[in-house]
């Protein structure tokens, strides 16, 4: 779960992290109050959206007076951001965070990741900071400098020290350095992220080090844990279809093609989309309905699979371990019978009772399409959205 | 005849009292396997549906000589539970729980490591379906009839995407010597490496059988070892061709977020490495026989 720059600067400053002076707004006249109530005859109004590079986007400006904060503001609110991040939809912009500017004399890039490979949170750093780490990465990947932390021990202040000296950081801020690494890293342990990256992370001309932005994902099956975490969730950030399934308990995520997808377990799920586009079709979504198969999870899925207008047919891919596709296709026929499906339906069953399940699909006198296999399912579906598509056009 | 576990494995159900663990402790003993106990903390004591139930896994260990152990324990607890199966002396467990934090597993892996190599136990999962080992015993949630009984071995992230797998054999008369889930999160106790180091070693299997997916360096790491060790043939899939970077997909660690994690760049590295491919997850049952044909020709 990913939450906003002004939110994860707040948890950061509890934890002795240095930030710019700044306040939220959700409206040109509050805007306009912060940039008075901070002082100062400049400041920046960025774009709270949950994604990176805003700045090429337009999502943070530069405001030398009250009227201009103003309207920077106007400008911003309520509209799409769209970053190379966030696809050409974009983001909408509803809130945003209005900061005092400060002297860079130095960007530095610091991250945090939960590694895959060391099985720990591995900090990532480099002096070249202000571009994206993939950039850095190639462009010099010879100024990153990488350390992996003991879950048992939490991070050591050596650590802190060999990577404020890796920097290049003069003595005097050695310290402070010292401080926000195992600032991060606490922040980092203690809400159980799953990323956390500043960047840049300045040196400033009165030499102090300040996060001037500030990223973080958590994560999610720890968030039973986290209520304080779950409260930071922006929904108008999510794309509405993920956010109608996953209210529903369904793990769902939308993607751009036309034939809705229903199936349980997750590798299988991903396997069944990449036969459709074999097939020569383009999956809608994504979604798992669980090993369970309940008609009452059928129903949820087929409204979470309808809610997306795109759809032009639907293929369910069951594969049934415990509970026999007898028991599954009467919960496809309920649920069709509730939901109401308007686009071709290809059901596919396999596993325990498959041809009792296929036998209750045919006899149900539904409009079914029945599979037998995988590669026949995303054939027929194929087929039956591509009729279905030329007939609406006519 | 197979790895890890056979139908003499004396096996231990943590968390055996609950909804879960009561259903798939009796349909592993339907199957055959040896479950010899469960643990519920509070229900020592107790018989349930005629398994003796213990306290602690300490305890069970002690009573009934167990060597492995499979848990159902709810997310929150679950890590706590790998950590006591680690220190009673267990030596295979097999965690099916879906949604432990990852900074648990981090810790749970840590632990683990306090033990001498000899005596560390074997963590297979979270967040899977479990093993088999056909016609002998199952430590999992699959539905057991979907496998023949023979010598291919099986090892995979996904439950449903492995019975696909497993039933398209079954339909050309290949046969499974052992199939091993390794689960769908980030951070997981067995890798592909190590379940293909068992397999390669195992007189029972003639060749392996990998399903990957999107994610994470294992596939990668795991064809780089055979490329140099493996004799046996490996044949691979990889799950994931139309997922945006960035998405998770289901899985905890079904998400590409770095540089070689997408399906295609897996699959490069897997081919170059010298693995079969299947090229589509349909064709699992032919390329898996073809690869068989051409082994059994050379030999």
């Amino acid at each position: 779960m990913d939450i906003h720059e002004y939110q994860a600067k707040e948890l950061l400053s509890r934890y002795s992290v240095h930030i710019p002076r700044g306040g939220l707004a959700y409206s040109p006249e509050q805007a306009a109050y912060r940039a008075s109530e901070i002082g100062g005859g400049k400041w920046v109004v960025k774009a709270q959206i949950h994604s990176g590079a805003r700045g090429k986007a337009g999502g943070i400006r530069l405001c030398s007076s009250d009227t201009e904060v103003s309207e920077a503001a106007e400008a911003m609110l309520g509209r799409k951001l769209a970053t190379h991040q966030t696809g050409p939809k974009g983001k909408l912009v509803s809130r945003l965070y209005i900061e005092e500017t400060v002297d860079i004399r130095q960007e530095i890039y610091l991250g945090m990741v939960l590694d895959r490979k060391a099985e720990r949170v591995m900090i990532v750093a480099s002096a070249s900071g202000g571009m994206e780490i993939e950039e850095i990465a190639e462009k010099q990947p010879d100024t990153i400098i990488r350390a992996t932390v003991d879950p048992g021990a939490g991070m050591q202040q050596f650590q802190a020290r060999e990577i404020a000296f890796g920097l290049g950081l003069e003595n005097s801020l050695i310290g402070k350095a010292v401080d926000t690494l195992i600032g991060c890293y606490r922040v980092f342990r203690d809400y159980d992220a799953s990323m956390l990256e500043i960047n840049p992370l300045v040196v400033t001309r009165d030499g102090n080090l300040i996060a001037l932005d500030a990223k973080m994902s958590f994560d999610e099956n720890a968030l039973f844990r986290r209520p304080e975490i779950s409260e930071l969730r922006d929904k108008s950030q999510e794309d509405p279809r993920e956010t109608f399934a996953s209210d529903r308990g369904l793990s769902y995520v939308g993607l751009d093609g036309n034939i809705g997808c229903i199936i349980n377990g997750a590798g299988l799920a991903m396997a069944t989309m990449d036969m459709i586009k074999i097939a020569g079709g383009e999956p809608a979504n994504f979604l798992d309905i669980g090993g369970g198969a309940s008609p009452e999870r059928v129903a949820k899925a087929f409204r979470a699979v309808l809610a997306d207008k795109n759809i032009e047919t639907i293929l369910v891919n069951i594969f049934a371990g415990i509970n026999r596709c007898d028991w599954v296709a009467e919960g496809v026929v309920k649920a069709i019978r509730e939901v109401g499906v308007t686009v071709p339906l290809v059901v596919r069953l396999a596993g325990t009772n498959v041809e009792e399940g296929r036998r209750i699909l045919a006899e149900s006198g539904e409009q079914v399409i029945v599979a037998d296999t995988l590669a026949e399912a995303a054939e027929k579906a194929v087929d039956a959205m591509k009729s279905f598509s030329k007939k609406k056009k006519h | 005849m197979s790895i890890l576990l056979n139908r003499r494995t004396r096996v231990v159900v943590q968390g055996l009292t609950g909804k879960i663990g009561s259903f798939h402790a009796a349909d592993m003993k339907r199957y055959g396997t040896n479950v010899v106990g469960g643990i519920t903390p509070g229900k020592g004591g107790m018989d349930h549906n005629g398994i003796p139930v213990f306290n602690t896994v300490k305890g069970a260990v002690r009573e009934t000589g167990a060597e492995a152990s499979i848990v159902f324990v709810p997310p929150p607890f679950a890590a706590d539970s790998i950590m006591e199966a680690a220190d009673a002396g267990i030596k295979l467990c097999v965690c099916i729980t879906d949604g432990i934090p990852s900074q648990d597993m981090m810790r749970v892996k840590r632990y683990m490591r306090r033990f001498r190599y000899e005596d560390r136990m074997r963590l297979v999962g979270p967040n899977c379906a479990g093993m088999i080992t056909p016609g002998q015993a199952m430590m999992g949630i699959m539905p057991g009839h979907i496998y023949l009984p023979g010598r291919v071995g099986i090892v995979g992230r996904s439950g449903t995407l492995g019975y696909e797998a497993a039933s398209q054999m079954k339909d050309l008369g290949i046969g499974v010597s052992t199939s091993v889930g390794i689960g769908g999160d980030p951070i997981n106790g067995s890798s592909f490496l190590d379940i293909l180091k068992l397999f390669e070693q195992d007189p029972d299997t003639d060749a392996v059988v990998m399903i990957g997916e999107i994610g994470g360096p294992q596939e990668a790491e795991a064809g780089e070892w055979a490329r140099h060790n493996m004799r046996k043939p490996l044949i691979a899939y990889i799950a994931g061709l139309s997922a945006p970077k960035g998405k998770r997909m289901g899985h905890a660690g079904a998400i590409i977020s770095a540089f070689g994690e997408s399906a295609q760049e897996k699959v490069e590295i897997l081919r170059d490495a010298g693995v079969t491919i299947v090229p589509t997850p349909a064709a699992f049952g032919p390329t898996i026989a073809s690869v068989l044909e051409q082994h059994q020709k050379a030999a």
